[in-house]
C-alpha cells in the first residue's frame, strides 16, 4: 500500500446530487454486470424447465388438427423458465445481505425505491435470454412461434418478471439472515401457482375449485397470452388480460419492495 | 472544514429478543469535532457497531437524536449518506462481482461520472495494493485483501466524515501497520474526519487522538490515550526476586513502595503500579539492596489501555471473551 491518493476525481465538499433514474441505472448495471460477465449462468437455471420439456414433452398427446403438443408446452415452459429465474433472485440479495454488500448500498446515497426497482429490472435480461433460449432450443423440434407474437410475448413476460423479482427481493427483504425461511415459503408458493396456471397440463377440465382458484392466479393469464402470442393470436382479449396481469404483478411488486426497502 | 461534525443527544437504542430488551446503547451524549480522529473502544456488545450504524442512518434510534455532517439522521437521512462514507464490519463487496466492477458502481453512486469513478478505481486500487486481484471475483479473494477492498469502496468519494467498523479485523500486522498509516494520511492530507472501532488497544493508543472506552452501551471514558493512561493507571513494576519469601516481606512491609501504589504477589514476583515508575525503580532497589534483598530482574512498564479498562470496570478487555466463557 502506498499513501492515499489524493481525491482529485472525487467530488469535494458539497455532494453532488443524483437523479432516480441515474440511481435506477447504476443499480440495474451493477445487477447486470455479473450476468453479462458470466452468460453461461444462465443456462444452468434454464436446466430445470429444458428437463420438463424433454421428459413431459414426449407425454402428450398431440392436439387434435394436427397442431404439434409443442405449440402448447413450450409458452407456458418460457413462463415457467421466467418463474424460477424471477422467484428465486431474491437468494442473491439475501447473501449480500449476510456478506454486508447490502449495507453498504443502504448507506450510499442511492435511493430505496431505486435499490428495488434497479434490481427488478435486471431480471428482464435472464428472463428474455432464456426465452430466447428455449425457443432456439425447440424450433429443431417442430415449434413454430409466431414471429411477432414471440416478440410481444416476451414484453409481458419481462413486466411480468419484473414483478416476480420485487416479491422475491421482498420475500429476502423479510425473512433476513433466515435462509431456509426464504427457500421453504418460495417453494411452497411456486408449484401451486404453477400447477394452478395450467403451465404443464390443463386446468379447464378439473374440478370447480381448481378452476376458480386459475381464474384468481395471474400467472394464468400471462400463460395465457403467451400460448395465443406464440400462436400468432396478437390483438385478442387473451393477449390483453395477460398484459394487465403481468402490469398488476409488477406495479404491486415493486410498491411492496420499495416499502420493505425503506424498511430496511 | 471547521465545527461540529457529530453531535448525539441522549442516543439510545434498544432491541428485542425474545421478549427481553437489550439496551445496546444507553444515552449517549457524543460530540466530534470535523478533523477529529476517535477511537471507539470496548469489549464483544459494548454498543459499538450499533452506534455507527444510527449514525450512519442503517438503525432509527429508539430515542435521542443524532446530527451528523450538519444533518439530523432521522429527518435527512440521504443528505448524511451522501456526506459520509462507511466501512462496515462486513464485507462492502459483494461476492460475485468483481473488485473493480463494485469499486466503480459505488463511485456512481456517489454521483460521479463513469470516468472519474474508473480513474478513482484505479487510484485506489493501485494505492491499496489490488493490482492483482482487483479483476477477479470478490469470493475468490483472501480475507485480507478483501478487507482491502472494503477500505477502497469506503474512500471511493473522499468522504469528509468517514465510519470504520473494526477496519483492521483480518489484517495481518504488515496490512494493519499500512492501514493506520493510511488512515493517518486521510486525516493529515485532507482533513478528513475519522470515527473507528476497534478492539486493538494499540491502534487505538497509536492511532486516535481521542479514545472513548465504551461499556454496556455507555462511554465510561472519553480523553487522549495518554490522559487517559495518567488518570486510571499507573506504572508498572515488577521485581522478580530471588524467594518467594523474599516477595512475601517486599508485600508485607511495603519496602520502597511509596503511598498510594497498589502491590501485588505471584510467586517470587512482585508488581507494583505507581506513578513515575521509571524514576522510582533505582530507589526502590537501592532500598531493597539495604534491607539485604536480592532482586533477580526488574522491569518497568508504561500502562496500557488494558489497565486503563481493567481499571474502570474491573475487567480485562484483552481476556473479555475468555473470562465471560469460563463464567458460563
Ligand atoms: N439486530 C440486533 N438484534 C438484536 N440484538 C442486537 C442487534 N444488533 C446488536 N444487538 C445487541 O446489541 C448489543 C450491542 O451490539 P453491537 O453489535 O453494537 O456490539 P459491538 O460493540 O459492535 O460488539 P463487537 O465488538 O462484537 O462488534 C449486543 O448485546 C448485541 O447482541
Ligand atoms: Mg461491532
Amino acid at each position: 500500500m502506498s499513501a492515499v491518493p489524493s481525491p482529485l476525481n472525487a467530488p469535494k465538499g458539497r455532494p453532488m446530487s443524483t437523479s432516480m433514474v441515474m440511481d435506477t441505472a447504476v443499480v440495474f448495471g451493477r445487477e447486470l454486470r455479473p450476468v453479462l460477465r458470466n452468460p453461461f449462468s444462465l443456462v444452468f437455471t434454464m436446466v430445470q424447465p429444458l428437463f420438463f420439456l424433454a421428459l413431459f414433452g414426449p407425454l402428450l398427446p398431440d392436439v387434435p388438427g394436427g397442431g404439434s403438443a409443442l405449440q402448447w408446452f413450450v409458452p407456458g415452459i418460457i413462463v415457467m423458465s421466467c418463474l424460477f429465474a424471477g422467484s428465486t433472485t431474491g437468494s442473491n440479495l439475501q447473501f449480500e445481505m449476510q456478506t454486508g454488500s447490502h449495507e453498504r448500498t443502504l448507506v450510499s446515497p442511492l435511493r430505496r425505491s431505486a435499490l428495488i426497482v434497479g434490481r427488478s429490472l435486471k431480471e428482464i435480461v435472464p428472463i428474455v435470454g432464456q426465452a430466447a433460449l428455449i425457443v432456439a432450443a425447440t424450433v429443431p423440434f417442430g415449434f413454430r412461434p409466431h414471429l411477432g407474437g414471440a416478440v410481444v410475448g416476451l414484453l409481458i413476460l419481462g413486466v411480468f418478471g419484473v414483478g416476480l423479482g420485487a416479491f422475491s427481493y421482498t420475500l429476502a427483504l423479510a425473512s433476513k439472515d433466515q435462509e431456509w425461511m426464504f427457500w421453504a415459503i418460495q417453494q411452497t408458493l411456486i408449484f401451486p401457482l404453477m400447477l394452478l396456471a395450467g403451465m404443464l397440463l390443463p386446468v379447464d377440465d378439473g374440478p370447480g375449485w381448481m378452476q376458480v382458484l386459475s381464474k384468481l392466479n395471474p400467472l394464468t393469464y400471462v400463460v395465457d397470452a403467451e400460448r395465443a402470442l406464440f400462436g400468432g393470436e396478437l390483438a385478442s382479449a387473451t393477449v390483453a388480460q395477460g398484459a394487465v396481469a403481468a402490469l398488476v404483478v409488477a406495479g404491486l411488486g415493486l410498491l411492496v419492495g420499495t416499502r420493505a426497502m425503506r424498511r430496511a | 472544514m471547521n465545527g461540529t461534525m457529530i453531535r448525539t443527544r441522549g442516543l439510545t437504542r434498544h432491541f428485542t429478543v425474545k421478549k427481553e430488551t437489550v439496551e445496546a446503547v444507553r444515552g449517549l451524549d457524543l460530540h466530534v469535532e470535523a478533523g477529529e480522529l476517535v477511537a471507539l473502544l470496548g469489549p464483544n456488545g459494548a454498543g459499538k457497531s450499533t452506534t455507527l450504524r444510527m449514525l450512519t442512518t442503517l438503525l432509527p434510534p429508539t430515542s435521542g437524536t443524532a446530527e451528523v455532517a450538519g444533518l439530523d439522521v432521522t429527518a435527512d437521512p440521504r443528505g448524511v449518506r451522501a456526506r459520509i462514507g462507511y466501512i462496515g464490519q462486513g464485507n462492502g463487496a459483494a461476492h460475485s462481482q468483481r473488485g473493480r466492477d463494485e469499486l466503480v458502481s459505488q463511485g456512481r453512486a456517489y454521483g460521479l461520472s463513469r470516468t472519474a469513478a474508473r480513474a478513482r478505481a484505479a487510484e485506489l486500487i493501485a494505492s491499496l495494493d489490488l493490482e492483482g486481484v482487483a479483476d477477479r471475483l470478490v469470493s475468490s479473494l483472501s480475507g485480507g485483501q478483501r478487507r482491502r477492498l472494503d477500505i477502497a469502496m469506503g474512500l471511493i468519494h473522499a468522504p469528509d466524515l468517514l465510519f470504520l467498523d473494526e477496519p483492521s479485523t483480518g489484517l495481518d500486522p504488515q496490512n494493519r501497520a499500512n492501514l493506520q498509516e493510511h488512515i493517518a494520511a486521510l486525516r493529515a492530507e485532507h482533513g478528513t474526519t475519522i470515527v473507528l472501532t476497534t478492539h486493538y488497544l494499540d491502534e487505538a493508543d497509536q492511532l486516535a487522538e481521542r479514545v472513548i472506552v465504551i461499556d454496556h452501551g455507555q462511554v465510561i471514558a472519553d480523553d487522549t490515550p495518554e490522559r487517559l493512561k495518567a488518570d486510571h493507571a499507573g506504572d508498572r513494576i515488577t521485581l522478580t526476586l530471588g524467594h518467594e519469601r523474599d516477595a512475601r516481606r517486599v508485600v508485607a512491609e511495603r519496602l520502597g513502595v511509596v503511598a498510594g501504589g497498589r502491590v501485588e504477589r505471584a510467586g517470587a514476583q512482585v508488581v507494583i503500579e505507581t506513578d513515575g515508575g521509571a524514576r522510582l525503580a533505582p530507589k526502590l532497589l537501592r532500598g531493597l539492596d539495604e534491607a539485604g534483598i536480592e532482586v533477580a530482574a526488574v522491569e518497568v512498564a508504561r500502562p496500557t489501555l488494558d489497565d486503563v479498562f481493567l481499571n474502570l470496570t474491573g475487567r480485562s478487555l484483552r481476556e473479555e471473551s475468555a473470562t465471560t466463557g469460563e463464567a458460563a
